[in-house]
């Protein structure tokens, strides 16, 4: 995985709450058997005004000149700033790929959804929550002026602001720690592997039918 | 022992070890698999020299692409075949159980775990699907995850997670007739919102939720994720012990003896804390319609669209104008004057024999209306199309002008050829309203199954009451 630990980027709005995550890639695009390639299709039915299917030349499509992400001061941006509740719905993660391939490396918003900020952790996408106040700041000084940049610090867990300020926001230490390094999860986990044989052991003990094997059941044990 | 709630117990049980910030490694006793979240899951496993640490805790099942319609020709969309294809080929490959789409037991995969005894209580259930909540009705831990997740529970039969607050949803009293699981789900939404459980498992507890049968616990449990709880749950009782008995994976003989004394335990205990409590009186409830692009946006049958300017938060407002607009309506506008162009029964949340019974009995003996284009009824699963075909539910369906389909996930997500197509408006039982959800520019309204029956035949939303008592 990509390890973050420092990101200054161009920062776009996306003012509504709830953006669930067929919002963010839509089902069509799930039939990829990949991680990589869902840029293009970000946000996909906003961004363009011409249905799209997979396999098409999306550089050919007609976009929608009105999504925020199709102005032209925003293009390149790499920090997404959301309102309240983003990322609810399906578990897709294609939702965290689609965001980065497109480039994005931070989302910051009031609250997340709770499968899809799991999901952010697990491939280097950094989710931010701050207060909605603060958010709503935000959401104004960007608007406010082109080009505005922020600066995403891990190590110290602040959002740098140009006019100086420093948000502080809270993350889980393990999540952090992981997420600095860049570390592989199962690498991680199968460290313990004795310790999850110890506990299948005494599982199996106390729970023994939950150690029925689904093949052996299939076959008529 | 202080008193503990359910999610505590279940919690408890699987902790395989504890970092010092509370961070655990969580046992995974079930997964199960389908075709969309999973390729790139096995494709890590690959690239890693990684292998499946308990193959046999897994079963996968494709159902978001397959066709309803006559399968004898395969999958005619190459991009979809691929996908069912590649899901066969990592099965075997990894010596995973499958229903395939030939098998008389495919079906949804939330429909076929709790049908096969695949799912118990007390398991922890995971799944690459947001709605795996609906496991949690058997008084199981289930939860959707990510496909990073998918691969790492493959690779470890674990899970890297952290306990949640537990919130307790209260629902007293007795539910008038013909208003159902799914009523009480969406009215629990509306009430709390759709972020409302955000961080929370979220366990359904009271006098309404005992009365319903456990598939009516999971239509609840499945939409608890459409409120933001990752996780919802039920309490083990005598009627959840009868549901799994005798179930083909469901353990027998001596077993299921020390099985079921074990699952007595299975509830919270008196005086348990909760970090949340929300109380709802089921007397006063009822059949719900959704009006907007997003669970929350509901109302009773009775009521009207609501008016955006009458809303003081800023940014609300703004997201009901916006969902106005896709879904076509103006504010003020009574429920019950909204015309349906297509209806569908079906999905996770509400396919099983129950759904389809009480569709049925709205659907008897009447026709669907000229201005419904497409009625169409797809079972959770081949089981319970063969028992509804035993039933005679079929032919009610058909002779009404409904399409009897074959079992998948159809058009609750529009992966396969089932959808709406822009601007058309559907009376649907499945958990989510968002735009494009069931085809580009469709408009979704969310109901009951015996609600979605009604509105076929009246060819608009009404109080399914009203037919019922004619
Ligand atoms: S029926 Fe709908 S919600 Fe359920 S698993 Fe299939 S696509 Fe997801």
């Amino acid at each position: 995985m990509q390890p973050f630990t420092r990101h200054t980027g161009l920062v776009v709005p996306l003012d509504r709450p709830n953006v669930d995550t067929d919002a963010i890639i839509p089902k069509q695009y799930l039939k990829s058997v990949r991680r990589t390639g869902f840029g293009p299709n970000l946000f996909d039915d906003w961004r363009y005004l011409d249905p799209g299917e997979p396999g098409m030349d999306h550089g050919r499509r007609r976009e929608n000149p009105d999504f925020v992400l199709n102005q032209p001061r925003y293009r390149g941006a790499t920090i997404l700033l959301a309102r309240d509740n983003f990322g609810c719905g399906s578990s897709r993660e294609h939702a965290v790929w689609a965001l980065m391939d497109y480039g994005i490396r931070v989302v910051i918003a009031p609250s997340f959804a709770d499968i899809f900020y799991n999901n952010s952790f697990k491939n280097g996408l950094l989710p931010v929550v701050l207060p909605a106040e603060t958010v709503d700041r935000l959401f104004r000084a960007v608007g406010a002026r082109e080009g505005y940049r922020l600066t995403v610090d891990l190590e110290r867990q602040e959002v740098e602001t140009p006019e100086g300020e420093r948000l502080a926001f809270e993350i889980e230490p393990f999540r952090r720690h992981r997420l600095l390094q860049g570390l592989d999860d199962i690498a991680l986990t199968l460290q313990h592997a004795d310790e999850i044989r110890a506990y299948e052991r005494r599982r199996m003990r106390e729970a023994p039918w939950l150690f029925q094997d689904l093949l052996a059941a299939e076959t008529g044990r | 022992m202080p008193a503990q709630t359910l999610y505590d117990k279940l919690w408890e049980a699987h902790v395989v070890r504890e970092e010092p910030d509370g961070t655990a490694l969580l046992y995974i006793d079930r997964h199960l698999v389908h075709e969309v979240t999973s390729p790139q899951a096995f494709e890590g496993l690959r690239l890693a020299g990684r292998r499946v640490w308990r193959p046999a805790t897994a079963l996968a099942v494709p159902d978001h692409n397959v066709p309803t319609t006559d399968r004898s020709r395969g999958i005619a969309d190459p991009v979809s075949r691929e996908q069912v294809e590649t899901l066969e080929r990592n099965v075997r490959e990894f010596g995973i159980t499958e229903f395939g789409m030939e098998d008389p037991r495919q079906g949804i995969v939330h429909v076929i775990g709790p049908e096969q005894g695949a799912t118990l209580p007390g398991m922890t259930v995971v799944c690459g699907d947001s709605h795996t909540s609906t496991h949690g009705a058997l008084g199981a831990l289930a939860f959707g995850i990510g496909t990073s997740e998918v691969e790492h529970v493959l690779a470890t039969q674990c899970l890297v997670q952290k306990k949640s607050r537990v919130m307790l949803v209260q629902v007293d009293g007795e539910t008038p007739p013909w208003v159902t699981a799914k009523d009480i789900a969406l009215a629990v939404i509306g009430a709390i919102g759709t972020a409302g459980g955000t961080g929370h498992a979220m366990e359904f507890a009271g006098a309404a939720i005992r009365a319903l049968s456990v598939e009516g616990r999971m239509t609840l449990c499945n939409m608890s994720i459409e409120a933001g709880a990752r996780a919802g749950m039920v309490g083990v009782d005598e009627k959840t012990i009868e549901y799994v008995r005798g179930r083909p994976f469901a353990p027998r003989g001596r077993l299921w003896e020390q099985a079921v004394a074990a699952w007595g335990d299975l509830h919270s205990d008196a005086g348990a804390r909760f970090d949340r409590v929300v109380c709802l009186d089921a007397g006063d409830l009822e059949p719900q319609v959704t009006w907007g692009t997003s669970p929350e946006m509901v109302a009773p049958v009775s009521g009207r669209v609501p008016d955006p300017e009458a809303e003081s938060d800023e940014v609300r407002a703004r997201g009901m104008r916006r969902a106005l607009e896709y879904m076509g309506l103006e504010p003020g506008t009574a429920l019950a004057d909204i015309a349906v162009d297509k209806v569908f029964i079906g999905s996770c949340t509400n396919s099983r024999i129950e759904d389809l019974r009480a569709a049925a009995a709205v659907v008897r003996g009447r026709r669907v209306a000229p201005n419904v284009r497409l009625a169409m009824v797809v079972p959770g699963s081949g089981l319970v199309k063969r028992q509804a075909e035993a039933e005679g539910l079929d032919r009610v369906f058909r002779e009404a002008g409904f399409e009897w389909r074959e079992p998948g996930c159809s058009m609750c997500l529009a992966m396969n050829a089932d959808r709406l197509e822009p601007g058309e408006r559907c009376a649907s039982t499945s958990n989510r309203n968002f735009e494009g959800r069931q085809g580009q520019g469709g408009r979704t309204h969310l109901v009951s199954p015996a609600m979605a029956a009604a509105a076929a035949v009246a060819g608009h939303f009404v109080d399914v009451r009203e037919l019922a008592e004619v």
